[in-house]
């Protein structure tokens, strides 16, 4: 027998970088820039945090929700690191990733047909995601001229007017833009006026090298509208432990929790302890990855300039979005520059067709590894100059 | 400021270009040259050398961390000691330090005779010296803040979201 695939499975094309994950793991010694993860381990605390729950055997299911005293600590965080109020009781959800939280929210607001505007370049799972809801994507392409970042005119154009839902992630995976709290304004008033739903994924938050970030749910009439995604993978650099968080109204937590409690139950409960404690007393190792990443991204961006690759000037995420030099597709590029050199990077098209032309280029890598990829693609480019 | 970000960076790693440097404090090329000259004229920076892990050298190399316990006089102080003691060249270093004992010295020599020699015939009879007790290092674990294990292999997808 075969399975019979629904149609929601079949619309989803296979994930764009599988392909050069084949090549990569034919080829030895590749350095890889194309990875979406901290290079550092989850600060020791939070490490040891994990282990002594264990120790104690603290194995079973907690709340739904997420344990009380972690919903109480990520209320106080982002109370003081982005002005929000939640409320730990009802408007805070703890789930596996910022991706789970994700997927609630479009399951929970998502109707079939109604569409979803995601201002593009985007995170690669927004889109799936949305298919899997039934909804209908509708990309909103940002521009380089702009700094990648999300215009009105640019909503306009794309039709989003008529969108159900809009989808930001700034600091954004893969261009590395940032919206500062003057670009969130038109956007904002731009989702009152038309009545949309604003999904904020802003698990980069953290990781802002120019400024301070906002949150386009501390503007005025925009906390009962929007769902915040945020996590503790990547300024916590714990990809692995799996652990996010969604904020929003005490209705909408509510439906979200509705389908997480009979999905999922509840967060895993060893990386609700480590997540504890890395709010807790994790500060200052956040803030020396965070260092470590600005003066990566600092050198990367100097060395694409002295190679003659055009790079947008990133100031958030840990990645960079330069543009491939003539003659190459963004593919093209990514795939020459894997086999000849042996250095990953990810084709800009997989993050939707505006991204083509460019590559996405992840520093969160070794300074010496940046070093001689960047070297190589030097080679690389001067070869077929 | 800047120049404290040059020592941390050269911290970090002493092999560090100034171009390297330059590149990731946004400052000009010339100006970490200069930063890093003033330090060196100011004596922040005293030298650069390798973190090296002796265990994986197939000649012995012995080193030894020495407690030693003093007793001052009117006209010897600490400062004193310790100038006799550092001239030596196998001493790699040397603090004053609180609690049981007065000087926390870290020897270095060939063979485990040629530092014992070194302590009974050179160190123990200074005069001003009481006692001292000698730890031989029998692996290192981490050395200026690097670790020297196997180090981890990245093992991340070379792709991910
Ligand atoms: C923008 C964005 N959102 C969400 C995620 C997933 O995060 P988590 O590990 O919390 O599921 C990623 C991971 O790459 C991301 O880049």
């Amino acid at each position: 027998m075969t399975f019979e695939l629904s149609d929601r499975v079949q619309a989803v094309p296979p994930s764009g970088i599988r392909r050069f994950f084949e090549i990569a793991e034919e080829r030895d010694e590749v350095i890889s820039l194309g990875v979406g993860e901290p290079d550092f381990a989850t600060p020791w605390a939070a490490r040891d945090a994990a282990i002594t729950s264990l120790e104690q055997g603290k194995t079973s299911y907690t709340a739904n929700r997420g344990k009380r005293e972690l919903r109480e600590a990520i209320a106080d965080y982002v109370a003081d690191r982005f002005d929000l109020g939640y409320d730990p009781d009802e408007e805070i959800i703890v789930t596996a990733g910022a991706s789970e939280a994700v997927d609630l929210a479009f399951r929970a607001f998502v109707n079939p047909g109604d569409t979803v505007a995601i201002a593009q370049p985007a995170y690669i799972s927004y889109e799936p995601g949305v298919i899997f809801a039934g909804g209908e994507v509708l990309p909103v392409p940002t521009r380089e001229e702009d700094d990648f970042r999300l215009t009105v005119e640019g909503l306009e154009e794309a039709g989003a007017a008529d969108a159900d839902v809009l989808v930001l992630c700034y600091p954004n995976n893969p261009t590395g833009a940032i919206m500062p709290e003057e670009d969130l304004e038109p956007i904002a008033e731009f989702a009152r006026e038309h009545d949309l739903t604003v999904f904020s994924d802003e698990i980069y938050a953290e990781l802002t090298y120019d400024g301070e970030h906002t949150s386009i749910a501390s503007l005025e009439g925009m906390r009962e509208r929007t769902i915040v995604f945020n996590g503790f993978s990547k300024a916590h650099a714990m990809t692995g432990l799996r652990l996010g968080y969604a904020l929003g109204p005490a209705d909408a937590i509510g439906a979200m929790n509705k389908i997480h409690q009979y999905t999922m139950l509840s967060a895993p409960t060893t990386a609700q302890y480590a997540a504890l404690e890395a709010l807790d007393s994790c500060d200052n190792d956040v803030e020396e990855m965070v260092e470590e990443y600005d003066r990566r991204r600092r050198f990367v961006l100097s060395r694409f300039r002295e190679i003659g690759m055009d790079v947008f000037e990133a100031k958030g995420a840990f990645y960079c979005f330069p543009e491939v030099p003539e003659g190459f597709t963004a593919e093209e590029f990514a795939e020459e520059v894997l086999r000849e050199q042996g250095v990953a990077v990810v084709p800009g098209d997989v993050f939707g067709d505006v991204g083509e032309g460019h590559l996405r280029v992840s520093y969160a890598t070794g300074l010496e590894d940046l070093r001689r990829a960047l070297n190589r693609i030097e080679a690389f480019v001067a070869d077929h100059a | 400021m800047s120049e404290r970000e040059v020592l941390e960076l050269l911290r970090e790693n002493a092999r560090y270009s100034a171009a390297d440097i330059a590149r990731m404090t946004d400052l000009e090329e010339d100006e970490v040259e200069a930063a890093i000259e003033e330090l060196e004229a100011a004596g922040l920076v005293r030298g650069y050398q390798a973190v090296v892990d002796w265990d994986r050298l197939e000649d012995e190399r012995v080193r030894a961390e020495v407690e030693l316990n003093v007793r001052l006089d009117r006209e010897t102080g600490y400062d004193d000691i310790a100038e006799r003691l550092a001239r030596f060249p196998q001493v790699t270093a040397l603090r004053l330090v609180s609690g049981d004992y007065d000087f926390d010295m870290e020897v270095e020599g060939d063979s485990i005779r040629e530092v014992s020699q070194f302590i009974s015939e050179k160190v123990a009879p200074v005069p001003e010296i009481t006692q001292t007790v000698t730890h031989y290092v029998m692996t290192s674990y981490k050395e200026n803040g690097i670790e020297l294990g196997d180090g981890e292999d990245d093992d991340r997808l070379s792709y991910s979201p």
